[in-house]
């Protein structure tokens, strides 16, 4: 069967910028695909996990005996069968000298963290007969104090997480005088802002298979990082790097929650060598809602200093970040990255930053899609709403006013980024248009002046991030522990034909169809006849990865500078095929000529077969046009964009709906229009998620509530509107022009949703809903500010207080202590 | 042990499975369906979304021995050789980035195609909630749909 291939019918043009239909496709639509979970090895035995029941204990005994005897059972292990082999998983980004990183043994031998940490794991000959055995494992525990709020975690009397205390890092960045910029300052705005915690979710669970023969290890994994997770198991086992494979097969899904180095695939790897047979792992999704990394988790204190007339003088921020229990891959990093984009498209005098790390008794943190650029631009974007409300000011003129100007790139920041391009005019003037913005504003007064149950609310977010991870020197500044190149490998085969291997590891992305355009246009080689390969170490031995919308502005350009070398070494060649000079050759795609004899020429699919047959290439020449680069790029990339979200509150429910909602994205050039917008789609359901549905929600006892997707709520499709999506384009400083997609409809969406909520209810004297702004919470908003009845609010207020000592804040809804207004 | 006798994409199996097996367990590692994955464990998500007796049903909420007699239809079975209009759509209008909820999604659409083959924008989301996909934000689902049911699937 085929996949049909391209839906248009335009005569043959460049590749780039052509909406084509995925390679990918035909196995995933067809049920072919190849995920961890499907693969059987010969005498395969399966894991099953017993895990903590308890936030914080001391594990005083652990007795398996008893496992081991039950049918069908192989082995039956506790932490301390790995004592002396399993190490401690790996925190590759250190930000701060003095950082505190505890020892993570991927199976817990004395004490327990979190609900969900590993204990002891049977070996069995089925899924079922594991999980079985799992109950005649005895595990004794002294209870601990769990620690849940980061807010009380600072105390100098909280109890511990670890020995060396609760705090991980102190990070301090600051530029400009910023007590010049709040002195005497017109305006001060002041708020806490709530980033609840989440769970990223990817529909394919996790899944481990590992295999030893003759001590050489091939592990495959549901992982975004193959090539990082190789070298992290060699550091961490000590089994010479050499010796382990690591595939990552079709990956269903990741958002940052498959960018880690786990446990189960560190465990996974020391019981198949200690049994010598292969062994699985697939977690059910229970399991992973409580053991695959949680994101976001943060509170925000920020203050922004400002004229009357709407400009930025400074802006200072203060991050409670919450670590969870450990600091895994980059777990530290994520509030790092996002110091960086905190102010965002504007221009200012003064800017300070402070984050401290703190360990709770919870799931780790890390990586999830935006990593620190989604809690810094929902700070930045709804500050300046609130900034435009008290200066009763439209909120897109208070961006204008202070935003970067066209003429003005390259511009470097108070952060100290340089944006190399960037266009906010012209996107927010699409967006206006495509929005309607004038006529709902007008629609919105006028619900207002009928006192309409159903209020009309306008959210902005003109963001800008930073993707394309990234220059290995400033992930060196940044005490990162690995560069952030990329690498790729061109091979010209006899036939004409191209195999085009990445060190990118897409799971959904479509690079396989991506790539292929690039390599297209660079050698002039149809795009069916491009085969691209990934995902593997043994095929693709270098690279770094996915991640951060990284692997086009980053492994695209490692394309085009293999191509580029390809190009040279294959001119050599036509020369003496051409019995003519290298210099009065001429290149176009696909075809070197003799300069002024166009017709003297030949193609890049002859030279590749000429120089298979090698019979008669010129003296010292090698027989390979083949090709590797690795790049490593000079700067980050920074898509930016205009968001404009229109709400409808119901007042008398609080119910929220999103009416419209506008994406205008400008993300430099574009490969493929439909990718892209597909990964715009897909960006904005998860931030329109946080603001409106999701949160990982952990008891007193520090027991994960959320634990099923009956609980922890990924919408579905009739609690999603329909998009609008238009780009418009400055070019990247690259030579490709591109700038990364895969994140920023999730950074953008949130602060747009929330905006809009807020824009609604704010004749109310609302200036904030926590969120996930649930119709709950939406409506206790409105009751509290409409004053209800005393007795009723006293009790919502102490209900509000209990919850926030929880780290649930229902709602935060303009607080006293949280207002700013006029200095 | 349990003797069951299901028919599998028009094949017919006879197997001793334990009373408390999973269909979808069943249909991944007994018949080797492999095109069915399991994405959660409380019939929340739907990519084990299966066609049993014309009808969807999650086969992770069904037991092997439930499905004895029955006729199960994966996503390897849908198509008649070549690709099922659904499944062409699916491709045409980018509904998949990384295919995990796919399987499931396209069987819940036959079977919501076979009960309203015209379904309207709000008919189709309120059709697929019980079907979660993490990386299309549905738009592109929504689009497949329309464009299946343009072609009359349900025929």
């Amino acid at each position: 069967m085929t996949a049909q291939t391209d839906e248009t019918q335009a005569a043959p043009t460049l590749e780039f910028g052509r909406a084509r239909l995925r390679k990918e496709d035909e196995r995933l639509i067809t049920g072919q695909t190849n995920w961890t979970d499907n693969l059987q090895l010969p005498g395969m035995l399966h894991i099953a996990f017993l895990r903590s029941p308890f936030a914080h204990a001391r594990i005083t005994s652990v007795d398996v005996s008893a496992a081991r005897n039950e049918p069908g059972v192989i082995a039956a292990y506790s932490g301390a069968d790995f004592a002396d082999e399993q190490g401690s998983l790996p925190c590759a980004w250190p930000v701060t000298p003095d950082i505190v990183i505890p020892a993570h043994p991927p199976m817990a031998t004395e004490e327990v963290r979190y609900v969900g940490e590993a204990v002891a794991c049977v070996v069995a000959r089925d899924r079922y007969a594991a999980a079985d055995a799992l109950a005649a494992i005895e595990v004794d525990y002294e209870e601990l104090p769990p620690v849940l709020d980061m807010r009380e975690a600072i105390k100098p009397d909280s109890p511990k997480v670890h020995e060396a205390g609760n705090q991980s890092f102190d990070f301090v960045f600051a530029n400009g005088d910023v007590d010049a910029a709040f002195r005497d300052a017109p305006v001060v705005i002041e708020r806490v802002y709530r980033q609840q915690r989440l769970i990223p979710s990817a529909m394919e669970p996790r899944a481990v298979v590992c295999s030893c023969v003759g001590g050489e290890f091939t592990l495959w994994s549901a992982t975004q990082i193959p090539h990082v997770l190789r070298v992290m198991l060699a550091l961490v086992t000590g089994i010479p790097e050499q010796n382990i494979r690591v595939i990552a097969p079709d990956v269903g899904g990741g958002f940052g929650s498959k960018l880690q180095v786990t446990a189960e695939e560190v465990l996974a790897v020391l019981i198949a060598r200690k049994l010598g047979r292969p062994v699985k792992w697939t977690e059910s999704r229970s399991e992973g809602n409580m053991t695959v990394h949680h994101g976001r988790d943060q509170w925000q204190t920020l203050r922004m200093a400002a004229d009357r007339d709407g400009r930025i003088r400074g802006f200072e921020v203060d991050l409670l970040a919450d670590m969870g229990a450990y600091l895994m891959l980059v777990t530290p990093g994520i509030p790092i990255l996002g110091a960086l984009i905190f102010p965002a498209i504007y221009k200012m005098d003064a800017y300070s930053f402070r984050c401290r790390g703190i360990f709770t008794t919870k799931m780790p943190t890390d990586a999830y899609r935006g990593a620190g650029r989604p809690e810094a631009t929902f700070a930045v974007e709804r500050m300046v709403d609130e900034l435009a409300a008290e200066l009763g000011l439209d909120p897109l003129q208070v961006r204008e006013r202070n935003w970067i100007k066209p003429e003005e790139f390259p511009f470097t920041t108070i952060a100290g980024l340089t944006y190399d391009s960037g266009n906010y005019e012209a996107a927010t003037a699409r967006a206006r248009e495509l929005f309607d913005y004038d006529g709902l504003r007008e629609e919105q007064e006028l619900r207002r002046a009928n006192n309409d149950p159903v209020q009309l609310g306008i959210g902005i977010s003109t963001f800008t991030e930073m993707c394309g991870l990234a220059p290995s020197r400033v992930l060196g500044s940044l005490a990162y522990g690995a560069g952030g190149w990329e690498h790729a490998s061109i091979r010209m085969l006899p036939t004409g034909k191209v195999e085009v291997v990445t060190g990118t590891s897409a799971h959904g992305q479509g690079h396989e169809t991506a790539w292929s355009q690039i390599v297209a246009d660079q050698l002039g080689v149809p795009f069916e006849d491009i085969r691209v390969l990934h995902g593997d170490t043994q095929i693709s031995p270098k690279g770094m990865d996915t991640y951060g919308s990284r692997s086009l502005a980053v492994g695209g350009m490692a394309l085009v500078s293999a191509c580029d070398k390809v190009v040279e070494k294959a001119k050599v060649i036509a020369a003496g095929l051409l019995e003519a000079s290298a210099d009065d050759l001429e290149w176009a795609p696909g075809r070197f000529s003799v300069r002024g004899d166009p017709d003297k020429g030949v193609t890049i699919a002859e030279i590749a077969l000429a120089t298979f047959a090698a019979h008669n290439l010129p003296d010292g020449v090698e027989p390979s046009i083949d090709a590797d680069a690795t790049y490593d790029p000079d700067n980050f990339s920074f898509p930016h964009g205009t968001h404009l979200c229109a709400t409808e509150i119901d007042t008398e429910t609080g119910f929220v709906k999103i009416r419209s909602y506008v994406a205008v994205d400008d993300i430099g050039t574009v490969v493929n229009p439909t990718i892209v917008d597909g990964q715009v789609h897909g960006g904005l359901a998860q931030g329109i998620a946080q603001a409106l549905y999701e949160e990982a929600v952990y008891d007193d006892a520090g027991n994960l509530i959320t634990t099923t997707l009956a609980d922890y709520l990924i919408p579905s499709a009739s609690d999603l509107p329909s998009y609008v999506t238009d780009r418009t384009e400055s070019r990247a400083a690259n030579r490709l022009g591109v700038k990364g997609v895969g994140e920023a409809g999730t950074i953008a969406s949130t602060p747009a949703v929330v905006n809009a909520i807020v824009d609604a209810l704010r004749p109310l004297g609302i200036q904030d809903v926590t969120m996930p702004c649930t119709p709950e919470r939406v409506w206790r908003a409105i009751q509290d500010a409409r004053g209800a009845d005393q007795a009723s609010a006293a009790e919502q207020h102490a209900a509000r207080q209990s919850d926030q000592t929880q780290g649930n804040s229902p709602q935060g809804v303009g607080t006293p202590d949280q207002t700013g207004g006029a200095a | 042990m349990t003797e069951v006798t299901v028919t599998v994409d028009g094949v017919k199996y006879a197997d001793n499975v334990e009373p408390r097996l999973l269909l979808v367990h069943y249909l991944r590692e007994f018949v080797g369906k492999t095109g069915t994955p399991i994405g959660c464990d409380t019939s929340n998500c739907g990519s084990c979304t299966v066609l049993m007796n014309g009808e969807s049903v999650k086969s992770c909420s069904v037991l092997a021995v439930q499905a004895d007699g029955a006729d199960i239809t994966t996503i390897q079975g849908l198509a008649n050789g070549g690709l099922h209009p659904i499944q062409q759509a699916f491709h045409e209008t980018h509904a998949l980035q990384c295919g995990y909820c796919t399987p499931g999604m396209i069987m819940a659409v036959s079977d919501l195609l076979r009960e309203n083959p015209h379904p309207s924008d709000e008919e189709i989301r309120e059709g697929l909630e019980g079907n979660l996909c993490r990386c299309t934000g549905y738009e592109n689902i929504v689009r497949a749909v329309r464009r299946a049911a343009e072609t009359g699937v349900s025929s």
